[in-house]
C-alpha cells in the first residue's frame, strides 16, 4: 500500500448540537488526487478546515506522514505544508498578486517586488500558470483570483493541497485547464484532495474517490471502478421511507406561470437559464438541486427581490378574481418588474419563507409582536402617527401558542430563540398573511426532527386549503415523501421536473449533479 | 501682501502639525481596520499628560534641564495616550462593542479627565495665574540657530519647533512602513480582509492592538505639541483641541487613507482654516462660511472619490467591523 499523506482517525466535530463530521476515519495517499464527495451539509468541508487549522477537532487524532499533529491554526498547517483554497477566496482587493501572495510570511524580510515577481514566474512556468504578479486583484477575473489562491499555496511550499468546490465559479474551458493543471502537481509529487459534489469531474480528474454522507464516511473507491450512478448511491444513500403525509387535493388551479426566467448574479455571471415551469394551488412542488445551483435566485426572482434578463414573465393566477374565462382562469397579472411593495399592493398573496431567517425574513433584536408587523404596519393602521400594536399582539400569541414557540415572552428579541423557534415565528407569520402562493427555503434546516414534523404538516394544511406552495430544500428524502412535484436545478437550469409518487431518489440525485448532456455543450459554447 | 502670506502659511504650520499628528496615528489605526473616533479625546490624554508631568518636574527642581522636560512631556503623553488606545482596544477587539460608539465615548472621557485636570493645575497655580510650564515651552519652541539669517525662506520653513519637523518624519515613515514592508502588508491586510490576514498565519488582534496603541500614542504627539507650542505651554478650557481632533480625522478621509498627503494635506487645512483673516471686509457672520471650508474640501474628496470609484482610494475595506474566526 501507499504511502499515507494524511490520516483521519475517529474524527468529530460538532457545531452546538449539530454534528459535522461524526468519528471519520479515512486515509488520503501521498501523490495522489482525491475527490471529496457528498452533498451539502455532508461534511466535507468542515472535515478540511480542520486540515488547514479554521476549526479545531473536539475528538480523534490527524496524522500526516504518519505523525500524529495538532493544528491549531493556519500556520501550523503551514508548518505542515497543506494548503487550502477556499471557497471564498481569502485574497486582498487592493493589493497586488505578488502582495497578495507573501502576505503573513518572513515579516522581518526585506520587501523585493522584483524578487517575489521572478519567484512567482517560476512557479507559474513549473505548472502552467499564468499570473502577472503586478495586477490589482480586483481586475482579476474570478479564475485568475482562483489561480492566484494555488499558486500562493504552492509559493508557502504546500505539499498538500486542498481545493474547496475548485469549478463552481469557472467556466467549463476553465475548469478544463485547472484539471490539467492538478494533474501537473500531481506529477510534481504533490497531494491534491478537491472538494466537489458534480460527478464528472470526480471521474474525469481523481484517482480516487472518498464519500461523505450526512458527516459520516462512507468509503472510498477507485475512480476506475466507479461511475455516475454508483457515486450518486453512495452520495445520497438509500432510499428512506418517511412518513411524511402527502395529501391529494383536487381541482388544482392554475397559480403561477414562470416562463423565459434569465438573472445574472452580481459578479456578472449569468446563475439561471431559461427556466420554465407552472405551479398549481393544492401543489406542492419541491425543487431538488445542489446548494447555490439558482434556488435563491429563483425564489427571490419570483418575490421582486431579483433583476430578471428582459423576456422574463411571471404570470400570477388570482384565486379570488370574479373574472375567470372559459377555462376557469381568471386573467394574470405580470410580476416581473414589480417591487415586494408594489406586488403586496397589487392584491398578489405571496408569502415567501426566505434562507437567511434573521437576515431577510426577521428583525433579530425585535420581539415577535413587532416582526409580526413588518409585513404591513403601514396599511395596518388607520392612525396616522402610531401603529397599532394590538393586532400584532394577538396574532404573536396566537403564534405562540398554536406553534409551540418557545420563548420567554412574545417580546423578547427572536434572535435569542433557537433556529426551530425562529422558523416557527417566520412560517407562522406568511402563513397567517393567508398566502395564495408560498414559497419556503430550507424551511426545516438546522431543526429537530419533532418541529421538521410540524412544518411539515403546516404547509399540507396550507396545500389542502389550495395554497400553491414552493418547497426548497435539501434531504432529498423529505423531498421525495412531501412533494407532489420535484423540479430539479443544475447549474441554473431546469434538470427535470418529475413527479414526486414516481420519483426515484438515483434518479433524483443524478439529475441534481449532471446536467444533461445536450445542455452541457450549450453552455460550453 | 508678502507679510501676511508669510503670517499665514506660518499659522498653517502650526495649525497643520496638531492635525497631522493626529491625522497619521489615525491613519495607522484605521488600516488596521478599526476607526477610532476618540482622536480628539487622546489628544487632550497626550496633552493633559505632558503639561502636568513637566509642571510637577518644574516646579519640584530649581533648574530644570530642558532636555528632561521635553522627553518628560513627550513620554508621558505617549503613554497616556496609547493607554486611551488600549481602552478603545480592549472594548472593540476583544469585547468586540461598537467601534463608533466606544470611539465616541473615549472622546468625550478624554476632554472631561483633561478639562479636570486642566483646571485644577490651573487653580494650582494660583487665583488667578494662569499655569505655565516656561522652561519646557521655551525647548518646545527652539528653533533652528540659523532660522534668523535666512530672510523669507528662513521664516517660512526653518523658524519652527523640532515638532513640526517630527510630524513630517512621522508621515514619511507610516508611508514607507505601509507600502515597502512586510509588516506593513500585513498589517494592511489585517484592516482590508481579516479573514485572509487569519488564513495567512497573521495574528489579527495582535496587530490590532498594536497598531491602535501606537496610533493613539501619534495622535497623543499632536496634543503635546498643541499644548506646549500651539499655545505656549498653558492650559485652556475651550475645546479647541476638539475641533482640531475632529479635522484630523476629517484629514485622514481627506488624504485618502495616505499618510504621505498627510504633508500636504494638513497645512492645506491650515491655509483654509485661518483664510478668513486674511480676506478684507468679512463680517463676523462670513468669516464662519470661511471656517468651514476644510470641512467642504473633506465632503468634495469623498464626492469626487466614490464617483471615479476609484479603488485604491477607498478606506481599508474591514474599516469598522468586528473580526471573529467563523463558527456556524
Amino acid at each position: 500500500m501507499a504511502d499515507a499523506a494524511i490520516e483521519f482517525k475517529n474524527v468529530t466535530k460538532r457545531f452546538g448540537s449539530v454534528v459535522a463530521n461524526d468519528h471519520v476515519s479515512m486515509t488520503v495517499n501521498k501523490g495522489e488526487i482525491l475527490s471529496l464527495l457528498g452533498e451539502n451539509g455532508s461534511g466535507k468541508t468542515s472535515l478540511m478546515n480542520m486540515l488547514s487549522g479554521i476549526y479545531f477537532p473536539d475528538e480523534g487524532e490527524i496524522f500526516i506522514n504518519g505523525k500524529p499533529v495538532t493544528i491549531r491554526d493556519p500556520k501550523d498547517a503551514y508548518a505542515l505544508k497543506i494548503g487550502m483554497v477556499h471557497q471564498h477566496f481569502k485574497l486582498v482587493d487592493v493589493f497586488t498578486a505578488a502582495e497578495n501572495l507573501i502576505v503573513g510570511i518572513d515579516p522581518g524580510k526585506k520587501l523585493n517586488r522584483k524578487e517575489i515577481a521572478d519567484e512567482i514566474k517560476e512557479i507559474c512556468d513549473k505548472y502552467g500558470f499564468v499570473v502577472e504578479p503586478g495586477k490589482k486583484v480586483y481586475d482579476m477575473s474570478v479564475s485568475e483570483k482562483q489561480t492566484l489562491e494555488i499558486v500562493k499555496m504552492l509559493y508557502r511550499g504546500a505539499d498538500i493541497l486542498i481545493l474547496d468546490e475548485p469549478t463552481a465559479v469557472l467556466t467549463p474551458q476553465e475548469s478544463e485547464h485547472l484539471f490539467s493543471v492538478i494533474k501537473n502537481m500531481k506529477k510534481d509529487g504533490k497531494t491534491v484532495i478537491i472538494i466537489t459534489h458534480k460527478l464528472h469531474e470526480v471521474l474525469s480528474v481523481s484517482d480516487r474517490v472518498a464519500i461523505l454522507r450526512k458527516g459520516r464516511y462512507i468509503e472510498t473507491i477507485k475512480t476506475s471502478e466507479a461511475d455516475e450512478e454508483k457515486l450518486t448511491e453512495l452520495m445520497v444513500g438509500r432510499h428512506m421511507e418517511l412518513n411524511i403525509e402527502r395529501p391529494e387535493v383536487k381541482n388544482k388551479e392554475l397559480r403561477l406561470s414562470v416562463k423565459n426566467l434569465n438573472c445574472v448574479n452580481s459578479e456578472g455571471q449569468q446563475v439561471l437559464f431559461d427556466i420554465n415551469f407552472d405551479l398549481y394551488g393544492g401543489e406542492i412542488l419541491g425543487i431538488a438541486g445542489i446548494s447555490g445551483n439558482g434556488q435563491k435566485e429563483l425564489l427571490e426572482a419570483i418575490a421582486g427581490l431579483q433583476k430578471t434578463l428582459a423576456g422574463a414573465s411571471v404570470i400570477y393566477y388570482d384565486p379570488e378574481a370574479d373574472k375567470k374565462d372559459e377555462d376557469g382562469k381568471s386573467a394574470g397579472m405580470e410580476m416581473i418588474g414589480l417591487s415586494p411593495r408594489m406586488i403586496r399592493e397589487k392584491g398578489i398573496h405571496l408569502s415567501f419563507v426566505p434562507e437567511d431567517r434573521l437576515g431577510m425574513g426577521l428583525v433579530g433584536s425585535m420581539g415577535m409582536t413587532e416582526n409580526m408587523m413588518i409585513r404591513d404596519y403601514s396599511t395596518a393602521s388607520k392612525s396616522l402617527l402610531f401603529t397599532d400594536k394590538k393586532k400584532p399582539r394577538e396574532l404573536a400569541e396566537e403564534i405562540k401558542e398554536s406553534l409551540g414557540v418557545v420563548t420567554p415572552d412574545i417580546s423578547t428579541p427572536v434572535s435569542r430563540l433557537s433556529g426551530g423557534n425562529v422558523q416557527k415565528v417566520l412560517v407562522g407569520r406568511e402563513i397567517a398573511a393567508a398566502p395564495a402562493v408560498l414559497m419556503t427555503a430550507y424551511a426545516v434546516r438546522g431543526l429537530d426532527i419533532n418541529t421538521s414534523y410540524t412544518i411539515y404538516d403546516l404547509l399540507n394544511e396550507q396545500k389542502k386549503k389550495g395554497v400553491a406552495i414552493i418547497y426548497v430544500g435539501e434531504d432529498l428524502d423529505v423531498i421525495l415523501a412531501l412533494c407532489d412535484r420535484i423540479l430539479v436545478l443544475c447549474d441554473g437550469h431546469v434538470n427535470g421536473i418529475l413527479k414526486g409518487t414516481e420519483a426515484r431518489k438515483e434518479e433524483v440525485g443524478l439529475l441534481m449533479t449532471a446536467l444533461k448532456d445536450k445542455r452541457r455543450e450549450e453552455t460550453a459554447e | 501682501m508678502m507679510q501676511n502670506f508669510v503670517t499665514l502659511i506660518r499659522a498653517a504650520v502650526f495649525f497643520g502639525t496638531v492635525i497631522m499628528f493626529g491625522c497619521v496615528g489615525e491613519t495607522v489605526t484605521e488600516k488596521a481596520g478599526n476607526l477610532n473616533l476618540g482622536v480628539p479625546g487622546i489628544m487632550y490624554l497626550g496633552g493633559i499628560a505632558s503639561l502636568s508631568s513637566v509642571f510637577i518636574y518644574e516646579g519640584s527642581t530649581e533648574n530644570p534641564n530642558k532636555a528632561v522636560c521635553v522627553l518628560l512631556a513627550l513620554v508621558s503623553a505617549f503613554v497616556a495616550s496609547s493607554l486611551g488606545g488600549l481602552i478603545y482596544a480592549f472594548l472593540t477587539i476583544t469585547l468586540r462593542a461598537n467601534q463608533n460608539v466606544t470611539g465616541l465615548t473615549l472622546t468625550i472621557f478624554g476632554s472631561g479627565v483633561a478639562n479636570f485636570f486642566g483646571g485644577s493645575l490651573n487653580t494650582l497655580a494660583g487665583r488667578f495665574e494662569q499655569i505655565a510650564v516656561p522652561v519646557t515651552s521655551a525647548a518646545f519652541r527652539t528653533t533652528l540657530p540659523f532660522s534668523d539669517s535666512l530672510g523669507i525662506v528662513g521664516e517660512l520653513f526653518f523658524s519652527y519647533g523640532f515638532m513640526v519637523y517630527l510630524a513630517i518624519v512621522f508621515a514619511v515613515m507610516t508611508h514607507l512602513f505601509m507600502n515597502h514592508t512586510r509588516r506593513g502588508l500585513n498589517l494592511r491586510t489585517v484592516g482590508e480582509n481579516p479573514a485572509a490576514a487569519d488564513a495567512a498565519g497573521i495574528n489579527v488582534n495582535l496587530n490590532k492592538y498594536l497598531a491602535i496603541c501606537l496610533g493613539a500614542g501619534i495622535c497623543g504627539f499632536g496634543g503635546v505639541y498643541y499644548v506646549m507650542d500651539y499655545i505656549k505651554g498653558t492650559w485652556a478650557n475651550d475645546g479647541s483641541i476638539e475641533t482640531l481632533g475632529w479635522l484630523a480625522v476629517a484629514l485622514v478621509i481627506f488624504t485618502t487613507w495616505k499618510s504621505k498627503h498627510a504633508i500636504w494635506g494638513a497645512y492645506l487645512f491650515g491655509i483654509l482654516y485661518w483664510l478668513y483673516l486674511y480676506i478684507p471686509g468679512l463680517t463676523r457672520s462670513s468669516q464662519e462660511i470661511f471656517k468651514m471650508l476644510p470641512y467642504v474640501v473633506t465632503v468634495v474628496v469623498l464626492i469626487v472619490t466614490s464617483l471615479r470609484n476609484s479603488r485604491d482610494k477607498q478606506p481599508p475595506a474591514a474599516l469598522g467591523l468586528p473580526y471573529f474566526r467563523e463558527e456556524r
